[in-house]
């Protein structure tokens, strides 16, 4: 077995998998250190059948989109132990800036980057895919964008597809409210409001896309049907 | 006044008391549920386990130290009034606004904690007030502006002014209340209010037949306020004169008080609750609700003890 070559400072250079570690500790840091105490005790959260996340991958979790709050706050729910594990898809024309948002999006959050629209040569779920492969648990947004918040618009059909590539794997569907008001889009002023979380029974590929569509669109709104939110205009 | 772990002893022995009674709580819902079996108790013994958590953080803060236990009312406030902003109607518009309000909490309590009462007095009623109107109306945004200006103020009285007091009686009674300090007028205030909550409760329980308000809050009966009322009255008037230096007469008179005004408080939330439609006003106390469930007594019992015996009795 032939040693590794040294730095100049003598140090042995970081190793993939030492990196990849590494980088585990920092995610389980940074939720247990930051997004958890923001979550519980600046927002707060009315969470409601919690024991139907996901406890081991593959598996995709599946949510409406109203804040960046929305991803942390999924995540934040999720055990440290499983974190590394669990990967927020999210647009890579967004995220993949450098920068801070760069930095947090790919080393602290984790997020699987894919390219929206345009080019269709290459499959753009072919990361996802991968993922779910190495028995991850992808978050989707099939809202595609934040949008206009608190307000729930149609699902884009991605999700139905790679649930259809997996259909070993549990679809959990998953209704946020409040997030929209605490941290809009285009704003970056936190305002504490307590938010809802419901997660419902999760469901397997039905073997068509137009019925994995109405099936999600229905349980989502179903959720959505469980609380009695105030006017937010 | 002799101190015990920094605490006047009467102080002290409130507190066994008060865990005395959780013990016996605990038991007889143990033995209900026994006979009955743990369902018919479930909301029962969530609600005791929710009282012991209450207790015993309180407890803490107290044994603590002032700074620690202002802190900690402050954020009760804080979970108040963000309980309160989550269930009403707001606009986007007064996101920023709505953030002015938070940041009053702090401010509310820190004049509380330094004892500067010509501030702590005017800070929300008055400086607040108009500067909430004001940044409202700045944004320029006149639709729905009474409706959104109302509610947030009226939001802002209740769950951080009149809750605010809470911290005022125990900052400042260390000097008003010779018998045992600031912690005994809180003692005695959340006591006997929190007594006066479940002793209206069970009476309604018993015997409870003619409503008083059936649109607002349909449990709420004359047997339950006059027998909570009785036993309330009862109590404080034998624990007022060992944690004030209220005589039994004048106790008597703060128990009928505190009776009343919690029972007022109950009510209130109760229209607005049911005018927004829900029944609970969150699910973080199990058993009780939220927040706003377990203080909306002490949003009226709060503010009229504390003005009353600084009326009377502050020197």
């Amino acid at each position: 077995m032939s040693e590794p070559a040294r730095r100049p400072d003598g140090a042995l250079p970081m190793t993939e998998p030492r990196r990849a570690r590494f980088g585990s500790l920092l995610k389980q840091l940074f939720f247990a250190a930051v997004v958890r105490p923001v979550v519980l005790v600046i927002l707060g959260l009315n969470v409601r059948r919690r024991q139907l996340l996901p406890e081991a991958g593959p598996a995709v979790i599946v949510a409406n989109h109203n804040s960046h709050l929305d991803t942390l706050t999924l995540m934040s729910l999720m055990p440290l132990a499983l974190l590394p594990k669990v990967r927020p898809v999210a647009a890579a024309d967004y995220f993949m800036t450098g920068g801070l948002k760069g930095f947090i999006a790919n080393e602290l959050v984790g997020i699987i980057p894919i390219v929206r629209g345009g080019n269709r040569e290459r499959d753009p779920l072919e990361p996802c895919k991968q993922a779910l492969k190495r028995g991850e648990i992808l978050i989707l947004f099939p809202e595609g964008t934040r949008g206009e918040p608190e307000r729930l618009s149609s699902f884009k059909r991605g999700v139905a597809h790679l649930a259809g590539a997996f259909p070993e794997a549990p679809v959990v569907p998953v209704f946020t409210h409040g997030l929209g008001k605490a941290l809009p889009k285009g704003s970056w002023l936190l305002v504490p409001f307590f938010c809802d979380i419901f997660v419902g029974e999760s469901f397997r590929w039905p073997g068509a896309i137009d019925t994995f569509m109405a099936t999600l669109e229905a349980r989502i709104s179903g959720l959505a049907s469980e609380g009695r939110f105030p006017p937010w205009t | 006044m002799t101190l015990y772990l920094g605490q006047p002893w009467p102080v002290l022995a409130a507190l066994a008391i008060v865990y005395g009674v959780l013990i016996l709580a605990t038991i007889v819902v143990g033995l209900i549920a026994r006979r009955r079996g743990a369902e018919a108790t479930q909301e029962l013994s969530a609600r005791v386990r929710s009282w012991w958590w209450i207790v015993s953080l309180f407890t803490v803060t107290i044994l603590i130290g002032r700074g620690m236990a202002v802190t900690f009312l402050g954020f009760i406030s804080f979970l108040a009034l963000k309980e309160f902003l989550s269930l009403v109607p707001t606009r986007r518009v007064d996101r920023t606004t709505l953030l002015w309000v938070y940041l009053a909490v702090p401010v509310q309590f820190y004049l509380a904690y330094i004892n500067r009462y010509g501030l702590f007095i005017v800070f929300i009623p008055v400086w607040m007030f108009l500067f909430v109107s004001m940044t409202m109306a700045l944004r320029g945004e006149t639709e729905g502006f009474l409706r959104a200006v109302g509610i947030v103020s009226w939001g802002m009285m209740m769950t951080v002014f009149t809750l605010s007091h809470m911290a005022y009686l125990l900052v400042s009674g260390d000097r008003q209340n010779v018998v045992a300090g600031g912690a005994g007028l809180l003692c005695f205030l959340l006591f006997t209010t929190q007594f006066n909550d479940v002793a209206q409760f069970f009476w309604g329980k018993l015997f409870g037949r003619h409503r008083i308000v059936p649109k607002v809050s349909p449990k709420k009966t004359w047997e339950g306020f006059l027998g909570g009322l009785l036993t309330t009255t009862a109590l404080a008037a034998i624990t007022g004169p060992m944690l004030t230096p209220m005589s039994h007469l004048w106790s008597l008179a703060a128990g009928a008080m505190l009776a009343t005004a919690g029972f007022v408080g109950d009510v209130t939330m109760s229209a607005v609750k049911r005018d927004l439609g829900i029944k609970d006003s969150g699910s973080m106390i199990p058993g009780h609700g939220g927040i706003l469930d377990r203080v909306d007594s002490l949003t009226y019992a709060v503010p009229v003890f504390a003005h009353a015996y600084r009326y009377f009795f502050y020197s």
